[in-house]
């Protein structure tokens, strides 16, 4: 059975949609900015979902007020990194908040090979599952 | 002949709906001479009215260069009008957000390799939507350091001038005979702007009535006698060394405005509001520019290099 044709990652804001335009991600960082969020770019080559911490691409882009500044280091990271998953985050820093807002993928390899589901029978024949992508069995930068 | 009837614009009616007009009013009231600026100012709002107009009608066209370079000497409005202009480019329409970023060489040059380029960068992208003043650009390039990194943020400012013509407008401001050296040891940043702005010295009447729009706006005023003085200061002042215009002048209210605080002081009994409000002749007489500037001016001849910006 195959849940998910294609294999597209899921993760994030909008990820079963077809992937965002430029002009879209432009107004979803305008709809951060207008809500005075700090917007970071970052990569990873490894995207099983509990990888929560991917690499940031330059630096944090703070005290900005066009989204044409932050679409611009979306394409200099795409340049990069074509071959890689890139998202773009918005942090609240609002008491209380103190966390990311949205986070939506912007750029993905151009064969995404999906997730391999092992089982492993423990102790009274308990199931434990293990998810890994079929990308990550080699070596970094080789993935996709 | 077709029997359609030719699509028309109203261009006055754009120019109405853009809100540009009380803008550019101000900038008249507001800013006392430069004439040679306002009209170029004029210019460029009928340019862009123009060109949104062709828009409407299908004329598509690409989109206007406006990069500018203002020069002139220190106290000539340069950083006012910029602010004025990112207002303007706003409500035309051109600068999606209209804020001003300004900044000097420090903001954009690294401190050693590999920090330029990600610092420049960084100004840029707060720049975007916006208009970037760059003050006193000519430093940017140093001729006598071949290693200098200022070299590298020229080539970036460069690249980004060409590529977001739509994001942001720069405009480079510094002296008028050094900003041409500088422009003609980079004749591809010289090619990319289409508008040098100059802007003229003011006059002696200019002066007098920019500081009595100066006092107005800080809720103080001249007395009949004050006025004559304050002329006569100005042609003093005029005469003198270092010179910059209406910061000068600035500098001198201020000095009265502690002058006249200490007379206020030492007046016995009960004061009114017109007594707070009032600059009295011998506020400025007291200056020491009326004895000639001898005191300070003595210690600035000796310091060589680059013009102070202001003195007084």
């Amino acid at each position: 059975m195959m849940t998910n044709h294609g294999s597209r990652l899921t993760q994030g804001q909008f990820s079963f949609l077809p992937d965002l335009t430029d002009e879209q991600i432009l107004a979803q960082i305008g709809y951060a900015l207008a809500n005075e969020w700090a917007v970071n770019v970052e990569y990873t080559d490894d995207p099983h979902p509990r990888n929560t911490y991917w690499e940031m691409y330059g630096q944090p882009l703070f005290d900005l007020q066009d989204p044409a500044a932050i679409l611009m280091q979306i394409n200099a990271c795409r340049r990069t990194f074509p071959d890689q998953y890139i998202r773009v985050n918005a942090f609240d820093s609002t008491r209380g908040w103190e966390t990311s807002r949205m986070s939506y993928l912007v750029n993905r390899p151009a064969r995404e090979p999906g997730f391999r589901l092992a089982r492993q029978e423990v102790d009274g024949r308990q199931i434990r599952y293990r998810i890994s992508s079929y990308a990550t069995d080699k070596p970094e930068r080789e993935r996709y | 002949m077709s029997t359609l009837a030719t699509p028309t614009v109203d261009l006055q009616g754009l120019l109405r709906e853009a809100d540009v007009q009380p803008v550019l009013d101000q900038l008249d009231i507001e800013l006392i001479g430069l004439a040679p600026v306002k009209q170029r100012i004029h210019e460029i709002a009928a340019l862009l009215v123009v060109t949104r107009a062709r828009k409407t009608l299908g004329l598509e066209a690409s989109t206007p260069s406006l990069h500018m370079s203002f020069t002139g000497n220190p106290g000539t409005g340069k950083t006012t009008v910029a602010q004025r202009m990112a207002d303007i480019l706003h409500r035309l329409g051109y600068a999606r957000k209209g804020h001003l970023v300004s900044v000097t060489r420090d903001d954009l040059v690294g401190q050693y390799i590999g920090h330029t380029a990600p610092k420049t960068r960084e100004v840029l992208k707060r720049a975007m939507g916006g208009v970037l003043f760059i003050d006193e650009a000519y430093y940017l390039y140093r001729p006598e350091n071949e290693r200098d990194y200022g070299q590298e943020a020229i080539e970036i400012l460069l690249q980004v001038m060409e590529n977001h013509r739509d994001d942001l407008v720069v405009i480079l401001a510094g002296y008028k005979n050094r900003m041409e050296t500088f422009f003609r040891s980079n004749p591809g940043l010289a090619s990319r702007i289409a508008h040098h702005i100059d802007f003229p010295d003011y006059s002696a009447d200019e002066l007098l009535a920019i500081s009595g729009l100066m006092l107005t706006r800080m809720n103080y005023r001249f007395d009949a006698a004050a006025v004559a003085t304050m002329r006569e200061y100005i042609e003093h002042r005029l005469a003198q060394q270092h010179f910059a215009n209406a910061r000068s002048i600035r500098n001198a209210l201020d000095r009265a405005r502690l002058r006249q605080a200490n007379r206020l002081l030492l007046m016995p009994g009960a004061i009114d509001a017109d007594a707070l409000m009032r600059i009295a002749a011998e506020d400025l007489r007291a200056s020491r520019v009326f004895r000639g500037g001898r005191t300070e001016s003595s210690n600035q001849t000796i310091l060589a290099g680059p013009p102070p910006r202001t003195n007084d």
